[in-house]
């Protein structure tokens, strides 16, 4: 049962506090901030994607007039195998280090090597251009399959995988689970699918690209302001790179221009704070778009065998999935995701699951969107929709038989609390978008997708102003919104107007540690402190009004923003207008480790038509149907579920990292890395469901990550229904529809 | 301690205001802009006039500005997202954007505004894949421009209902 279940504006649509800066260009974003005396600090990048570093040298960079500080991978630390962050961004050091500044050996094109600051952009680049290294060079390998043959090139010479303990090879993890007694339970299958998918590497395609500004002062503080989508998860990893004291760095989060999960990691901030170390003045660093491209983030490209056994009634008895996914560089961990929660759409009591990860000399893997599981629900998905048409039943029938709800385990082995994926399917089964009719060449494909969804730390301050406004201050970057929702659960529970409540993200030294807005807890965790930091003013100015009235504090009770005992009344504004008199300032704060996150389901339906002459998909209409638990502001709410799906469009269609065999980028700009335009694409329907979550006081469930789970596979399948050709491999692209049409055309006889 | 560059002289309006500043001849108009007018709502996504988060106005003309040079905008016009509000009066494309949640990180916007107002002052009537074919040369990674073409939409009918 939910602390709140009736809400006087929670779930409405208020502009949000921070839109007006928004939209008139005041809001700083990263590269917004210049500091006084600011140097430009430029990285030296790798040339080669695979290469020992034999010697740098920076005398001729140093010695140009206006350069002020050099640095090489020397002046960051040596990591052993100390373990960073958590959740999502979690990662080792020594897979942190040399991604941020290679430490003696290059392991992907435009790794940096060295940088150096300068008193212009101009003059930094050209000085860049007089950091002389020399590499001895080593074949690369960028293909799974080819990392792991008997003679692929090594990547890391000091990483033995338990299963290889004699000797080392590109293998990073190898994971594998099994519930119940798979084989045994394909013996009692009547039908059986197995196929194999594959999804290419993409990049999470945000417009901001990285940026800091870094300041270290004469005591050895340092002053840094980045675009991050965890400024507290920046502070600690910048301080284990660099080995400054954690307590010696302050981090102010800029605005944030996009991040979907690849701006929950460093790449710039211990470069530039080296560099303002060494030189004295700040050094500011903004990468370059194709840096971003060649150099962050990525989410894995994967490929997953799929075989699904199922009874003629349509009961899902077992599954096998084992999923391969590629690492890049340095060890992301993508596959243990899709080995936990591959399956757990499904009531599934037999079932295995595997997956390895492999080093490739690409960038260092990170996290995209609800990480890995776009790519492993693509075969899960497919592998489903294939079987229900050979055993004759509807997509969203054969799913409802077998879609999991309350008290149902998945691998992971805890059953769930109350989840809404049935009536997500019940939602989808009624809508419209299902009922009508398709014209001739559109196809339509139906997927469903979960994620688990994080809660962890997260902390909030509330202080009221004696006239009665509210300031509540977090450590969550905003990166959809969030300051709306923020704002709305204060004003819920204090009763006062939304605009009474200045939502504000502070800097590390002005709340209490909260972990990266990401995991799509935010509102979830930052919104239960801030709940509470409400809660206790409520309970503070009952009880200041029950000494004004001479009674006990537990008969005053608290409605529409007054305290009220028989026909006495103190509203919001009196008691926060006479605070000084009746106990001093009133503030709260409250810091918790959420244990409340719920997981996220969505299903999703698509329409699509190919152009059989020039092979382009069309999406021709779309719905996006997911349980929000509770929507705190409905409108980003439905922007998460219309820009995941789009990028899950996107990738579906279009997005590809394409390389050469030397391991060089070949499309590192929005020009060949085509994402999405406005061009492309229908209005998305979004359909809120609204299962409270039974742990969180308001019901809140996180939805920013799963809309990005369904989309390809709907896409797929459509695609199939309008053409009558199958694909598995992502991304379709006009030259590969068009080349398989023109294959299956072949086969057919001629109509003359 | 800099070394001396050669720097050009411009003369300029921006935002309705003379403006005079110095440039080296390679220099862009975004830099220009943020760098020496510290006009910081002209945001950067790329730098190759793809992601259009740079979009301004030279003489009414809808340009990406990182791919004009500072120096050719001498005795121009130049309008940038900090002059589309007029006296703390939003723009109907500002104010609908608001009103539909059409951003979410918003790195994006400046540039959709700026665009948007020139889409509705070359078409005030635009239909939905006009205004989808117009704004295709501004990238937005989280919306999936669903609420930008309703909003733009939107402010299309207001600024049609002013004008009756």
């Amino acid at each position: 049962m939910n602390a709140y279940q009736e809400f006087r504006i929670i779930g409405s649509r208020p502009v949000r506090p921070d839109g007006l800066d928004k939209v008139t260009g005041r809001a700083r974003y990263g590269a917004d901030l210049s500091m006084q005396g600011q140097l430009y600090g430029h990285a030296v990048r790798s040339p080669h994607a695979h290469a020992i570093i034999q010697s740098i040298d920076c005398s001729k960079a140093l010695a140009m007039e206006g350069v002020l500080a050099v640095m090489t991978g020397d002046d960051l630390v040596k990591p052993g195998n100390e373990m960073l962050g958590s959740g999502e961004g979690a990662m080792a050091l020594k897979d942190l280090v040399p991604m941020v500044m290679s430490q003696g050996k290059v392991l992907f094109h435009s790794q940096a090597v060295a940088a150096v600051a300068a008193t212009s952009p101009e003059l930094a680049a050209e000085a860049a251009r007089a950091v002389e290294v020399t590499y001895e060079v080593l074949p690369a390998v960028t293909n799974v399959h080819k990392a792991l043959a008997p003679d692929a090139p090594v990547l890391h010479h000091d990483r033995f995988p338990d299963d290889y303990p004699a000797k080392p090879t590109n293998l990073a993890t190898h994971i594998s689970l099994t519930v119940g007694e798979p084989d045994a339970a394909f013996a009692r299958a009547d039908v059986i699918v197995e196929q194999t998918y594959s999804v290419p590497m993409c990049h999470q395609g945000y417009i901001e690209p990285h940026a800091c500004v870094a300041r270290v002062d004469a005591a050895g503080r340092v002053d840094l302001w980045c675009c991050t989508q965890g400024h507290f998860a920046a502070r600690h990893f910048t301080s284990a790179a660099t080995g400054i004291d954690l307590g010696k760095i302050t981090v102010t989060a800029s605005e944030i221009g996009g991040g979907f999960g690849g701006k929950t990691t460093i790449y710039l901030e211990p470069l530039a704070v080296v560099l303002a170390q060494k030189a004295g003045r700040p050094v500011k660093m903004v990468m370059d778009r194709g840096d971003v491209f060649r150099a962050t983030g990525a989410a894995p490209g994967a490929e997953t065998r799929v075989k699904l056994g199922a009874t003629r009634d349509g009961k899902l008895v077992a599954a096998d999935v084992d999923c391969l996914m590629d690492s890049g560089a340095y060890n992301g961990g993508p596959a243990a995701f899709p080995v936990y929660m591959a399956t757990a759409c499904y009531k599934l009591t037999d079932a295995r699951s595997t997956g390895r990860s492999v080093y490739t000399n690409k960038p260092k893997i990170h996290a995209y969107r609800a990480p890995s599981m776009p790519q492993v629900t693509l075969g899960f998905e497919l592998a489903i929709t294939e079987l229900a048409a050979e055993l004759g039943i509807d997509p969203i029938e054969f799913r409802l038989i077998n879609a999991v709800e309350e008290g149902d385990a998945n691998m992971m082995g805890a059953p769930y609390n109350r989840i809404g994926l049935r009536e997500c399917l019940e939602v989808a089964r009624n809508h419209d978008h299902y009922k009508s009719s398709l014209t001739d060449g559109v196809g339509r494909g139906v997927a469903m997708g979960y994620w688990i969804n994080a809660g962890m730390q997260s902390s909030a301050i509330l202080n009221v102003s004696p006239d009665g406004h509210v300031a509540v201050l977090t450590g969550s970057p905003d990166i959809g919104g969030s300051r709306a929702s923020m704002a709305l659960m204060a004003a819920e529970v204090l009763g006062i107007p939304f605009d009474h409540v200045q939502p504000q993200v502070v800097a590390t030294d002005s709340v209490g540690h909260t972990d990266v807005t990401g995991g799509s807890r935010t509102t979830l965790a930052t919104g239960q402190a801030v709940i509470q930091a409400a809660e206790q003013c409520v309970a503070e100015m009952c009880r200041r009004a029950a000494i004004e009235w001479g009674v006990e504090p537990g008969v005053v009770a608290w409605s529409q923003g007054a305290a009220h005992h028989g026909d006495q009344t103190l509203t919001f504004e009196e008691l926060a207008s006479r605070a000084g008199t009746m106990g001093g300032p009133l503030t709260f704060s409250s810091s918790l480790n959420s244990t409340s996150a719920a997981p996220a389901f969505g299903v999703h339906i698509c329409d699509a038509e190919v152009d059989k002459e020039t092979g382009r998909t069309t999406i021709t209409r779309y719905t996006a149907i997911q349980d929000a638990g509770k929507a705190i502001h409905p409108d980003y709410v439905e922007g998460q579920m219309q820009g995941g799906a789009v990028q899950g469009i996107g990738w579906a269609l279009n997005e590809e990292y394409l390389y050469n065999e030397k391991g060089v980028l070949e499309n590192p700009g929005f020009l060949d890395y085509r994402i999405p335009v406005a061009s492309d694409l229908p209005f998305i329907d979004a359909v809120i469901v609204e299962v409270p979550n039974p742990l969180h006081p308001f019901g809140v469930k996180g939805v920013g990550e799963v809309p990005i789970v369904p989309p390809m596979p709907a896409i797929a399948e459509a695609v199939y229904q309008s053409t009558g050709v199958r694909f598995r491999d992502l991304p379709l692209n006009p030259p590969k529809i068009v080349a398989a049409l023109t294959d299956s055309r072949a086969l057919l006889p001629d109509p003359q | 301690m800099n070394k001396p560059l050669n720097k050009m002289a411009v003369q300029t309006t921006v935002n309705g205001e003379s403006t005079a500043f110095l440039c080296s001849p390679g220099q862009v108009l975004s830099d220009v802009l943020r760098d020496e007018l510290e006009l910081i709502g002209t945001k950067i996504g790329c730098n190759t006039g793809d992601c259009g988060a740079c979009s301004v106005l030279v003489n009414d003309r809808l340009v990406c500005s990182c791919l004009v040079l500072a120096a050719e905008v001498e005795g121009q016009t130049v309008q940038t997202i900090e002059g589309i509000a007029k006296g703390g009066e939003l723009h109907p494309v500002q104010q609908k954007l608001l009103e539909h949640g059409g951003l979410q990180c918003g790195i994006c916007t400046p540039g959709i505004v700026v665009a948007a107002k020139a889409l509705l002052e070359h078409n005030p009537n635009p239909t939905e894949e006009q205004a989808r074919y117009w704004l295709a040369g501004n990238l937005c990674r989280c919306t999936g421009y669903d609420k930008i073409i309703r909003a733009v939409l939107d402010a299309a009918k207001t600024l049609r209902e002013e004008a009756a």
